[in-house]
């Protein structure tokens, strides 16, 4: 199969190289655009966005509302975005790593891992704080919860794999990548009902208040930016690694080193 | 259907040699065996707390002694140095890794053999009420840990830490497995058994198992090199 010769990606590969190439202009400007992203999310969410409640038929306050607790939705939501994002790419750069061993599909599979786990990681908690807000439970066992549970764990396996596993740990932990994207949705089938907000056209992105939309989607932009900025500082060091260990073989080979 | 001729060469070869030492499989299910009487002691005997509980004991025996069978079905080709052999046989890869994954399953099946009738014996489980459902899903769920389990013991074959990392990589990408497998278990052997729920984890399973044999195919070739 010539899956690495297809147009798509010979310019993904393309888009990839000169970013990555020139990290001196692409690794400031996503922090800056981070920064200006996540802050000015921070001021509209806590200064501008209403609080969240609602009254029922008989004019009493429902018992749902939120109030100030509604707030870390929008940086749950956010990292959620983008440790699937994340997910997505490592599966993919694994998928092309094995078609067309290019070591740079390896770099971002692995960097965005390393992301992933962070990003995972700040999603369990900030969801396990909305969860004793809205359902009185620290956790529970419902699709989405699970789901990141599970995937979070084989992002944290796939880390060990990268340390652990000595010279072909980048081919097993090509392979975990792509196992564990496939498995996503079983696990999403595999539990029972949901008690999330929905998603979906009637869900809660669609349905939020008109004062909700605009700090949602600016903590969603700065989130990506924060990502993709990390995922290419990652890629940088990987790369430095191993330049640093090929000078000095080359320095062992020439007697310069000892 | 050369390739299916193949695949049970290789799969024949293993059990032949397993069957001759007999080293896998008797050290297997004596594990699997052991866990059934850890299990006895560790927990109640009422008969609602082991209905309750019955699933997920059948369903941890089968996922540790199916990761020991795996890494030792996988260590006597390294011991031996036959892997390159093997890779080297004028066979499709493929059938290799079919071979590896039909006699794993054997294997894995043979520990189900034992500790199934050993667990209704010591805990009194009605685990035989519905003997075709049950087979099925025992079936399904050693399919399911052999082909993925076959992969990713034939890629750490030659990495150090292999018995540690085999179980930190398989358990997280087969929890859809031993889910489907004790909720489905739990439905045959409660007090009223919900035969919608069984024949719905049945589906999951079969599912399951096609869409990661698929991709064990797909991948373990390019996984696999020497």
């Amino acid at each position: 199969m010539k899956l690495y010769n297809t147009r798509a990606v010979r310019l993904l590969r393309l888009v990839i190289r000169s970013v990555t190439k020139a990290p001196q202009v692409t690794i400031p400007l996503f922090l800056v655009l981070a920064a200006i992203g996540i802050a000015a999310s921070v001021y509209v969410v806590f200064y501008v966005a209403p609080l969240e409640y609602s009254y029922n038929e008989a004019g009493k306050l429902n018992g749902s509302s939120l109030f100030f607790n509604q707030k870390i939705f929008f940086f749950h939501v956010a990292h959620a975005f983008w440790l699937f994002g994340a997910v997505f790419m490592a599966g993919v750069s694994s998928i092309l790593f094995l078609t067309d061993r290019d070591p740079v599909w390896d770099d971002i599979a692995s960097a965005a891992t390393d992301v992933a786990v962070a990003f995972g990681a700040v999603v369990l908690l900030t969801g396990s704080i909305w969860g004793k807000a809205a359902w009185d439970v620290w956790w529970q066992w419902e699709p989405r919860l699970t789901m990141s549970l599970l995937l979070w764990l084989v992002l944290v396996g796939y880390v060990l794999v990268r340390r652990f596993a000595g010279p072909s740990a980048d081919r097993v932990a090509a392979g975990m990548a792509i196992f564990g994207m496939v498995g996503v949705p079983f696990i999403y089938k595999m539990v029972g009902n949901d008690s999330h907000p929905a998603a979906g056209t009637d869900g809660v992105v669609a349905t939020l208040g008109p004062g909700m939309r605009v700090p949602f989607w600016l903590s969603v932009a700065g989130f990506l930016f924060w990502y993709l900025a990390l995922v290419i500082i990652r890629v940088q060091s990987t790369i430095a690694e191993r330049e640093v260990r090929e000078l000095r073989e080359r320095g062992l080979d020439l007697g310069v080193l000892q | 259907m050369a390739m299916f001729r193949q695949a049970a060469r290789v799969a024949w070869k293993d059990l032949r040699i397993e069957l001759r030492s007999r080293e896998i499989v008797y050290t297997m299910v004596f594990f699997g065996a052991l866990l059934v009487v850890i299990y006895s002691f560790a927990f109640p005997h009422e008969p609602r707390a082991v209905r309750g509980s019955v699933p997920g004991m059948l369903w941890v025996a089968l996922a540790f002694t199916g990761t020991i069978g795996l890494g030792r079905a996988f260590d006597r080709e390294r011991e031996n140095d036959t892997m390159r052999a093997l890779l080297l046989a004028p066979v499709p890869r493929l059938a290799v890794f079919l071979g590896k994954a039909m006699s794993t399953t054997a294997l894995v099946l043979a520990v189900a053999v034992v500790c199934t009738p050993l667990l209704a014996l010591f805990l009194d489980a009605p685990l035989f009420a519905y003997p075709g459902p049950m087979i099925l899903i025992v079936v399904l769920g050693a399919i399911g840990i052999s082909v993925t389990g076959s992969v990713f013991a034939a890629t750490l074959l030659k990495v150090r830490s292999r018995d540690v990392l085999l179980p930190v990589i398989l358990y997280p990408l087969l929890v859809p497995l031993f889910v489907a497998g004790t909720s489905c278990t739990a439905a045959l052997v409660a007090e009223i058994p919900n035969f919608d729920a069984a024949w719905y984890w049945i589906h999951f399973l079969g599912i399951y198992d096609a869409a990661f044999l698929v991709l064990s195919i797909w991948v373990f070739e390019s996984l696999v090199i020497e």
